[in-house]
């Protein structure tokens, strides 16, 4: 595929420059992808007390990261997608059903990726690789698949993808609550023999560089993210764990009751922020 | 310095590495964070420090600090204050105070204690126990620290 081979060139060329020479991007710069117009900057939801406006992690980007991001042809991360759209009608597991047997049009997951982490029938806090895996071994009579498997990166990109340029709302209280306190707890926690919080580096500090590293907001808005360091498409408690590890700390696993409820606080955080999964970072 | 002396005496027993090195639970802080006595009493290399205040291993200091002895160095960052002059604007002992535990200087700093050991929340198994630096990387940093004049 044409489509397959530029990507790829753009990976390459991205690791040359973006590597080398982290220049700061455009930070007024818009966000236009074939025409949609994403919200990367907007008022702060309510129960954020110490930042005014919340920003994408894409403002703060470098020029040329920014722009494979704006070109589907070139984002590596629409290649999940499109292995995501492949799975979706494939029947697999002992009950003969496919994703779509059941949900019809991938297009009937539009709106999924706004309301993650949501809390199930059960009052459980989920995580979109919980809905995904409860699909496959309770309804499908499939195995369950690892969270950082391909195939789970393909579908929840490509799930994901579905909510592109919707806003993220994520629901805080309620049953939700719960959750919410946990995850603001831990983000205010200060971990590891450095000492650090989340808030330390993406409250007090976006906009900073720390060494080469041109600090966001810690957003979650575009993930799945296609990361030049991965060198592939990575999930959110991927990128949750690394910043943890970072500070010099034990981490916690993917899919903890830990992580769930960080994603979850995280993620509403961005409440208002357009979906931009998948999305490019370097 | 009959504290010190004191302090040097109790970590005999407790002894890490050195004899005559002052463990992290030990160091004596004045009023304002500082820390008047050598951690080792070996002067500090300012050269080693130099190294230290690089190193990501180690200091890393640049990750947070702009500093123009270093215009070599790719990226500097600007979570703290640029570090140009700071031997003028800081005696040795509060700058040792601000290596070793940024926090009694600063509170709520988001920069990490250097000579501290216990306390840490969830810390990496292997570094249970441990400080950032070693008291003698700590009198490095501070004689780099000196050599800084406006
Ligand atoms: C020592 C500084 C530091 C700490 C502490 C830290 N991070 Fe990060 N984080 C970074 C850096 C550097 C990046 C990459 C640049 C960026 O997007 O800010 C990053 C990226 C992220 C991203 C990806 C954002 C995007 O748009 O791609 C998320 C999400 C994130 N951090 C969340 C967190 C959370 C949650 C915590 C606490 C558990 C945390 N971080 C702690 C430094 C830190
Ligand atoms: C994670 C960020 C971070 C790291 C790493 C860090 N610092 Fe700092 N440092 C700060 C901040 C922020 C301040 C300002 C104090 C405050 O208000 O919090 C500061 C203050 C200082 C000051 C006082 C400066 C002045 O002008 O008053 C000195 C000296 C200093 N740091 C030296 C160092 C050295 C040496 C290292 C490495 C061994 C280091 N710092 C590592 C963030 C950091």
């Amino acid at each position: 595929m044409p489509g397959n081979a530029r990507r790829a060139t753009m990976a390459v060329l991205l690791a040359g420059t973006v590597m080398v020479a982290p220049a700061l991007g455009d930070e007024s710069a818009e966000l236009v992808i074939d025409g949609q117009v994403f919200v990367t900057r907007t008022e702060a939801p309510e129960h954020m007390e110490y930042v005014p406006e919340i920003i994408s992690g894409w403002v703060f980007r470098s020029a040329e990261t920014q722009a494979v991001q704006m070109d589907d042809f070139d984002n590596p991360g629409m290649l999940y997608v499109d292995g995501g759209l492949e799975e979706w009608t494939n029947v697999d597991g002992t009950a003969g059903e496919s994703c779509a047997s059941c949900h019809g049009d991938a297009e009937s997951m539009a709106g999924v990726r706004t309301q993650m982490p949501h809390v199930n029938e059960d009052g459980e806090l989920w995580t979109m690789e919980d809905y995904i895996n409860n699909c496959r071994t309770e309804r499908m009579g499939a195995e369950a698949w690892g969270w950082e498997s391909g195939n789970m990166l393909n579908m929840t990109a490509m799930i994901s993808y579905q909510s592109r340029g919707m806003p993220m709302s994520v629901q805080i209280d309620g049953e939700a609550a719960e959750y919410w306190e946990q995850g603001r707890e831990l983000y205010y926690t200060r971990f590891g023999q450095l000492d650090l919080s989340c808030a330390n580096c993406h409250e007090d500090n976006y906009g900073n560089m720390l060494r080469a590293d041109h600090l966001s907001q810690g957003q979650l808005n575009g993930f799945p993210v296609y990361r030049l360091k991965w060198a592939g498409l990575g999930s959110i408690h991927r990128r949750l764990r690394g910043c943890i590890t970072d500070t010099r700390a034990e981490t916690f696993g993917r899919g903890s009751d830990e992580l769930t409820a960080l994603e979850l606080y995280v993620a509403s955080r961005g409440n208002g922020l357009s979906v931009e999964a998948p999305s490019v970072r370097n | 310095m009959k504290l010190t002396a004191l302090a040097a005496g109790v970590l005999m027993v407790a002894a890490p590495a050195f004899a005559d090195e002052v463990a992290q639970a030990d160091v004596v802080f004045g009023e304002y964070g500082e820390v008047e006595a050598s951690l080792t009493g070996v002067p500090g290399d300012a050269a080693a420090g130099r190294e230290v205040f690089i190193n990501r291993r180690l200091g890393n200091c640049l990750a947070c600090h702009e500093n123009s002895d270093m215009a070599d160095q790719p990226f500097h960052g600007e979570v703290g204050p640029v570090l140009d002059g700071v031997g003028d604007r800081w005696s040795e002992a509060d700058l040792r105070g601000i290596i070793v535990n940024s926090k009694n200087v600063f509170p709520d700093t988001i920069m990490p204690a250097f000579y501290v050991s216990e306390g840490f929340i969830n810390v990496r198994e292997d570094l249970a126990g441990q400080s950032i630096l070693t008291a003698q990387q700590v009198e490095d940093v501070v004689a780099y620290l000196m050599t800084l004049q406006e």
